[in-house]
């Protein structure tokens, strides 16, 4: 017990030197390297985490792309309706249509983005996909406040693409990074109800599925066309 | 935790803290009880096999042959709709008394004239979506939640998942209430459409999965939530309009079931349970065996006519039901209820039973064998598949095979039998994942106990005649003359799809002008998984079976009717289909639950 408090106590400290309200490019890096030096330790804390937890959730410690230290499960999930995707920036294949969907999922969404419906991505090249990195990508595409671009370890995130159902049983199909670009992984933490919604269908149907975890919605589809 | 196992396991965490961490982690997910979404499972990657196990537990055992069935079932009861004038039933919604927004019934004026239902114009039922806590589904369990449609009986009493009696030429209101709590927590959720499998129902009565609905949410496809809904069941055969009158009774189903069919959440709902049995009658198969109708087959008739409902359940070390609603291919369950109960015992008389075999998923496949307390196999008579009776009984069968959704209707004559005698209906397909069976392997998983344990009330008169209902084959001119629509059933990027394309319930994938014919080529090529199609409103019939390209016998029990097409691995199905009577949206899907939500389905339309 002592052992862990330590452990997060050297992490806040580390994380708190950098200065984290106000990151630049070159200081999200900085996170970044800290991450990883404390990567045998952070494993500790993970374990410790979960147990902590009823929801099944690994409450893992990951970084947004702009530059912010965020518990997987407290932050992220708890009592939040959520659409959550694994995508790399690198992905050439079906990332490109699924990160435009979700953005005309968000544009749809309005102020209720970041405020009753939280979006996440969640790297699936770690290794690659440092916060500035994110961050860039997040500037090209235009995606708004309220949907945060997600990295960390990488074996959190391989614990958290398992936890999510991001995964195939043939470790073939698994192995490939793309086969788990395809799916939104919607739910409502509150309720305890999870679905998904397929990164390629229409917005306004991955928009339906999310309006029906939220308990604010009455009708859950709205028309995107005329 | 002892300290030791403790101190054992941070030494693994030394030696190896990636591997161990991940087992670790899964290990952590299966202690707490109150997990909802957890991912309860062990995933390990097994080097030689090169697959990922994400394994649950098993159920906790139980002890078999503690509960009993009901020695006969009770059909759902009438309920007046036409008691409270303010809430009659009527053709356009009658949202301003809390209907949802469905569309207006089709054909409501030509059945019963404008606008108010007469008395006895219609038989009138009412079921209740609603949450029964301390269900049982087997004594070793502690009672808890399940989902029923609750009916009346005759005496007034409630029970769960009722079985409608309705008659060919007798149409049906059917007003639906949505009593679910809407604070429901974990896997399922509170809306319901209710689809019944496979009336030849108009569009906005089948329970089109975007039509889901409850009193504060309303689905893709309807215009406004409701606290009920009016569905009308005309109970014609298809062929209205080819044939006039009631249609062409060749056309005609028998066993036909209920189920939510809610879009995004059919397995999870499925998994609380709400599915329940609508037997249909004519004057041909008349649910009397005592029919003075020499036309009348006789086959054995209620109380000796039974549904079975299996479904696949699977329970926590508390014996709590668990569906991992984050695993992509959902949760097989390793426990089979009967009618809501595990391994229970039906009490038979000395005599002929029709049993109504119902596989209503989520995932598992069955091969049903009746053995006696040897596990020798027994011989049954199969006289319908998917609720259509066979043009001519199949005697001597030892063995029925279900994928998901299938119906199949048996006779057995326990009179062979001395009173006392024990018999087991036993599943003998193996199944280790959603994707699909396995193989067959003796002696199997007994699922229900039958007791002859009375001598009839009075002699059975009931019989399997020779011949059962003629079949309307297409002719060789209607098959090359039909347009033929090919369906590829695959699966890419962790997701389930039709000619590599999602669900879309507000698009339509075909459309088909009414009164037209098709031929559908239904084609898997994967060899990894099975494929239960099922196509919503008309029977089809198969017209050829290839496996790896090369065409195969189609199985004896599969020449008439059909409803679900189970497309096994490597296997393309060619389905000749007529689209008669009503307009609208229809879907056609894979039965695997699972497979539906992850988004296996597309929608089709007829037009006028």
């Amino acid at each position: 017990m002592k052992n862990e408090d330590t452990t997060t106590n050297t992490r806040r400290e580390i994380l708190a030197g950098l200065g984290l309200a106000t990151l630049g490019l070159a200081s999200l890096n900085k996170v970044w390297d800290a991450m990883r030096a404390e990567q045998q330790t952070e494993l500790a804390t993970t374990l410790s985490s979960h147990a902590a937890n009823n929801s099944g959730f690994p409450n893992v410690s990951l970084v947004t792309h702009e530059g912010e230290i965020v518990r997987f499960y407290d932050d992220l999930i708890r009592n939040k309706v959520v659409a959550i995707n694994m995508m790399y920036t690198q992905c050439a294949g079906i990332c490109p249509v699924a990160t435009a969907n979700l953005l005309r999922v968000q544009d749809l969404l309005g102020l209720r983005a970041g405020r009753d419906i939280f979006m996440y991505s969640l790297t699936l090249q770690p290794e690659l996909d440092t916060p500035a990195t994110l961050k860039r990508y997040a500037e090209r595409h235009g995606i708004q406040p309220g949907w945060k671009l997600l990295t960390g370890m990488p074996e959190d995130i391989e614990l958290l693409r398992y936890s999510l159902g991001f995964f195939d049983r043939d470790a073939e199909v698994d192995d490939i990074k793309e086969n788990h670009t395809g799916m939104v992984r919607i739910g409502n933490d509150a309720l305890g109800r999870w679905s998904m919604a397929p990164s390629l269908a229409e917005p306004s149907q991955i928009l339906a599925t999310i309006n029906h975890l939220d308990p604010k919605v009455v009708h859950t589809y709205t028309s995107t066309h005329s | 935790m002892s300290k030791s196992s403790g101190n054992r396991q941070q030494e693994a965490q030394q030696h190896n803290p990636i591997s161990t961490s991940r087992r670790h982690f899964f290990k952590q997910s299966l202690v707490g009880s109150t997990v909802l979404a957890a991912p309860a499972f062990i995933i390990s990657r097994n080097s030689t096999a090169q697959t990922i196990e994400p394994e649950l537990p098993p159920s906790p055992p139980t002890t078999p042959w503690l509960d009993e069935l009901p020695i006969a079932i009770e059909p759902l009861a009438q309920t007046d709709l036409l008691a409270d004038t303010s809430m009659l039933p009527q053709g356009i919604a009658h949202t301003e008394i809390g209907e949802c927004g469905r569309n207006n019934h089709q054909h409501w004026d030509d059945f019963f004239g404008s606008p108010v239902l007469q008395p006895d114009q219609a038989d009138l039922y009412e079921l209740r979506a609603k949450a029964d806590p301390q269900h049982v589904f087997h004594p070793d369990y502690p009672p808890q939640l399940m989902w029923n449609f609750e009916g009346k009986t005759q005496a007034g009493t409630p029970y769960p998942n009722p079985t409608f009696f309705a008659r060919y030429g007798r149409p049906i209101i059917m007003r639906l209430h949505n009593e679910l709590p809407q604070n429901h927590t974990g896997f399922g959720t509170p809306e319901i459409s209710m689809h019944l499998h496979n009336l030849h129902t108009p569009s906005e009565s089948d329970g089109f999965p975007g039509d889901y609905f409850s009193p504060v949410k309303s689905g893709p496809t309807l215009a406004a939530p409701g606290y009920f809904k009016d569905h009308f069941y005309p109970n014609v055969y298809a062929g209205v309009e080819e044939f006039g009158s009631i249609g062409d009774m060749r056309e005609a189903l028998g066993t036909l079931w209920y189920h939510d069919h809610t879009l995004d959440f059919t397995a999870p709902n499925a998994s609380r349970g709400m599915a329940g049995f609508y037997l249909l009658f004519d004057d041909l198969d008349s649910g009397d065996e005592h029919d003075a109708n020499p036309a009348a087959l006789r086959l054995p008739s209620h109380p000796y006519d039974y549904p079975l409902l299996f479904q696949d359940k699977r329970f926590d070390a508390s014996g709590i039901q668990i569906f991992n609603q984050l695993d992509p291919e959902g949760t097989l369950g390793d426990k089979i209820t009967v009618n809501g109960k595990i391994e229970p015992v039906l009490r038979v008389a000395r005599r002929k039973y029709r049993f109504r075999l119902l596989n209503a998923g989520p995932s598992r496949f069955y091969e049903f064998y009746l053995v006696n307390s040897a596990n020798t196999v027994q011989k049954f008579i199969h006289i319908s598949n998917d609720g259509n009776l066979f043009t001519a009984p199949l005697r001597n069968r030892d063995r029925i095979r279900l994928g998901v959704a299938e119906r199949g209707d048996i006779v057995i004559d326990f009179s062979k039998y001395a009173l006392g005698t024990e018999l087991y209906l036993v599943n003998r397909l193996v199944q280790e994942k959603t994707r699909g069976p396995k193989n067959v392997a003796a002696p199997g998983v007994r699922v229900l106990k039958f007791i002859i344990d009375r001598e009839p009330s009075e002699p059975d008169v009931s019989r399997v005649p020779n011949v059962l209902r003629p079949i309307r084959m297409p002719t060789a001119d209607e098959i090359s003359a039909a347009p033929v629509r090919r369906w590829t059933f695959s699966r890419s990027n962790g997701l389930w799809k039709i000619n590599n394309r999602l669900v879309d319930v507000n698009s339509p994938r075909a459309t088909i002008t009414k009164g037209n014919t098709e031929v559908w080529e239904l084609n898997n090529p994967s060899g990894g998984w099975s494929h239960p199609v099922h196509i919503h409103f008309e029977e089809g019939v198969i017209l050829g079976k290839f496996v790896n390209g090369v065409q195969v016998p189609i199985p004896v029990h599969e020449r008439g009717r059909k409803d679900v097409y189970v497309l096994g691995p490597n296997t393309m199905l060619r389905i000749f289909l007529r689209f008669r009577d009503f307009t609208g949206k229809y879907v056609m899907h894979c039965h695997n639950m699972i497979h539906e939500d992850h988004a296996m389905m597309l929608r089709w339309d007829i037009k006028a």
